[in-house]
């Protein structure tokens, strides 16, 4: 991971809703895997001063600027909104890449993306690289209305088979991905599964794989003040280990993330899949109460630090 | 830009807090730095003036429920509580560590009791050959005490430091305060009285969020610990008002340090060395930035040492 400053080479609009900003950063472009992310200085300002986390959407490895890498969001606060005032020739800031991203199949595969709204992001990189590998591509694209849908356009041009879902029916099947992914497993002959969006997506979508026995690996998004590895904010869940070793860690989405095995990711931060001394401390159901994860819950810890 | 303290031009960056000599002023803080595996990608551990790792308990914390920060103007809101692999793994493995890459470390510790506390001294008192320093993080709650921080209680302070300093009688001993008492000298002297060799200032300071379309606090743990910027003239009114009543004593100032010129602030109050944390996750080499902008500071200012810094405030 490195500290790299980028010339912003183009900023162009996906739809009325997201912002996709290429960026000149041949160090990061080199490197990265899809599934990894960038953390992102918006601005220099001292009000906000932490970096946001954002997913590489796309690499762009041949033409004149080569390696760049693009970056798509929609503004949803003040950082998102600094990034959506860029234009080109202005520098950006970032770290990366950062995290552990996608595994690729080892033998030739079907392989079927799943991407809920803006969490769809870095499918479009993972698609490239798939294909390039010679990987059947399958595209399940969701979200709450036709203009929430990313780039609708390019997952047709990618996939072999593609569905879209809207809640409002606005276009595509109306519904959730889930809704129609038993379906789109079956016809593709689905071998692996990625997906990335909103945690009850990846939860619905990790129960349908797990119901198959169907290999899944999740992209997920925590909250993230460092994004690389030091202030322990990310923590997920994750059973690892087998046997008289498994257990429930807290592992780090920014670095032991953001992609993980989705079988094994404790959706609900079930007490009671914890260490015996561990579960009297969590009562169930009390981290879901503050809509978080449990798996953590030390009453005695201070609440700083 | 000159990042490395240079003997020719007659400036001496290092510091001296009583036992503990250091490179440079300007430290890692405690749970922003990790163990230094992770910033090894971005600087060379051991030209950093020194590395307080993340805080140890006696055996692994898990640490609070997610969501466990949320950015605030100018600062952010934590409530980690200090998940850790406890100090066994320290000793075994990233102490080692450290000390392979030549860092200046100083440990970390925390507890909910006083024997946990001293256990945790005993532990590094032969296991931890080789550590410049311990810090004790008291801002925890005392199980002892219906769940009081140590850090409010000048007899919990002092029973904790003097535990500390029995068990590790050859090593620097800092408490580190917390700033959400009323009279921090109070603290400060009963930490100071109990033999604690320094005191690191401050602290986060306590807070709180609320995300008001959910109606939820921001945080899981309802509470949390403000820190950035927007603490720093805190901790600096902190160290000034402890360097005032106890001139004596080497303080770690920290809190809100993003760049020389906080560091410098603190310094100018009457710390002896600095430590930067949050500054640290949006800024992986903030340390040595800061530790290059202190020296061109001292260049331009004709200043030769470190210690012609500390507390050299005008006043009146
Ligand atoms: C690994 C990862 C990849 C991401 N990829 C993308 C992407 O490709 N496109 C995109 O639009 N968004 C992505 N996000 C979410 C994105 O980071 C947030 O939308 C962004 O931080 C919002 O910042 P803001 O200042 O506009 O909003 P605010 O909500 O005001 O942000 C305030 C703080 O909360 C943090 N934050 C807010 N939402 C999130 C979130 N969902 N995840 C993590 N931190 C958050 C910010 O980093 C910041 O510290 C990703 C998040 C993660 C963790
Ligand atoms: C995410 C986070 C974790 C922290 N963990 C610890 C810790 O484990 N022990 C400790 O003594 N202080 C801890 N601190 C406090 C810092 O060491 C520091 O004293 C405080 O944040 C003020 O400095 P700053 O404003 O430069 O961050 C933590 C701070 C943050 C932001
Ligand atoms: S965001 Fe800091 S450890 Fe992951």
């Amino acid at each position: 991971m490195i500290v790299s400053s980028g010339e912003v080479l183009s900023h162009r609009r996906y739809g009325e809703h997201y912002h996709g900003i290429t960026v000149v950063a041949p160090e990061i472009g080199e490197r990265v895997r899809p599934g990894q992310f960038v953390n992102v200085l918006c601005g220099r300002g001292r009000a906000h001063i932490l970096r946001r986390p954002f997913s590489v959407h796309r690499v762009h490895r041949r033409g004149g600027w080569a390696p760049t890498i693009e970056i798509v969001f929609d503004v949803r606060g003040p950082g998102t909104a600094y990034l959506a005032g860029l234009r080109g020739h202005e520098s950006l800031d970032m770290l990366g890449p950062a995290g552990r991203g996608f595994a690729l199949p080892q033998r030739r595969a079907h392989c079927l993306l799943v991407g809920g709204g803006i969490g769809a992001a870095p499918l479009f990189f993972l698609a490239d690289e798939l294909r390039a590998a010679g990987h059947r591509v399958d595209f399940v694209l969701g979200a709450r209305s036709a203009d929430l849908l990313l780039n609708p356009i390019d997952v047709r041009r990618l996939a072999s088979v593609y569905r879209i879902t809207t809640e409002d029916g606005s276009q595509g099947t109306t519904g959730r991905v889930t809704d129609v992914l038993e379906e789109v497993i079956d016809h593709c002959g689905t071998e692996v599964v990625y997906a990335c969006g909103p945690h009850p997506m990846l939860e619905a979508v990790a129960a349908v794989c797990g119901a198959r026995r169907l290999p899944v690996q999740v992209a997920v998004e925590e909250l993230m003040a460092c994004g690389w590895g030091v202030c322990l904010s990310c923590v997920m869940p994750v059973r690892t280990g087998r046997g008289r070793d498994a257990e429930v860690s807290l592992l780090r989405s920014c670095t032991e993330g953001p992609v993980f095995n989705g079988a094994r990711v404790v959706w609900d931060g079930d007490a009671g899949a914890l260490p015996p001394e561990q579960s009297e401390l969590a009562p169930a159901g009390s981290a879901r109460r503050h809509g978080g994860y449990g798996g953590a819950d030390d009453e005695h810890a201070p609440p700083g630090n | 830009m000159s990042t490395r303290p240079r003997a020719t031009d007659g400036i001496d960056l290092s510091t001296t807090l009583d036992g503990l000599t250091l490179r440079t002023p300007v430290l890692a803080a405690s749970g922003t730095f990790g163990a230094g595996r992770e910033a090894a990608q971005f600087v060379d551990l051991h030209r950093i003036g020194g590395i307080i790792v993340k805080s140890m308990t006696l055996r692994p914390w898990r640490g609070r429920p997610t969501p466990r920060m949320y950015e605030t103007p100018s600062g952010m809101l934590n409530a980690i509580g200090i998940q850790n692999k406890g100090v066994d793994h320290f000793i075994a493995e990233d102490l080692p560590w450290l000390l392979r890459k030549k860092a200046t470390v100083v440990a970390s510790i925390a507890g909910n009791t006083v024997q946990e506390f001293i256990k945790i001294a005993d532990k590094l008192r032969t296991g931890g050959r080789g550590l410049a320093a311990v810090e004790i993080n008291i801002s925890c709650p005392n199980l002892e005490d219906r769940d009081n921080m140590f850090s409010h209680s000048p007899t919990a302070t002092a029973e904790v430091v003097s535990g500390v300093k029995r068990a590790l009688p050859k090593l620097p001993v800092f408490a580190k305060l917390s700033p959400n008492v009323t009279s921090l000298t109070d603290i400060a002297g009963a930490a100071l009285e109990a033999g604690a060799d320094g005191l690191s200032l401050i602290n986060t300071v306590f807070g709180m969020a609320i995300d008001v379309e959910a109606r939820r606090p921001a945080l899981a743990a309802t509470t949390g610990g403000l820190s950035g910027p927007a603490i720093r003239p805190i901790a600096v009114r902190a160290v000034h008002e402890v360097h005032r009543a106890f001139p004596h004593a080497p303080i770690i100032g920290q809190g809100g340090i993003t760049d020389a010129h906080g560091a410098i602030e603190m310094l100018l109050a009457g710390a002896s060395a600095v430590a930067v944390g949050t500054a640290n996750f949006f800024n992986p080499r903030a340390t040595i930035e800061i530790a290059a902008g202190i020296e061109d500071y001292m260049r331009r200012h004709g200043v030769g040492s470190v210690a012609d810094l500390v507390g050299a405030l005008k006043e009146g």
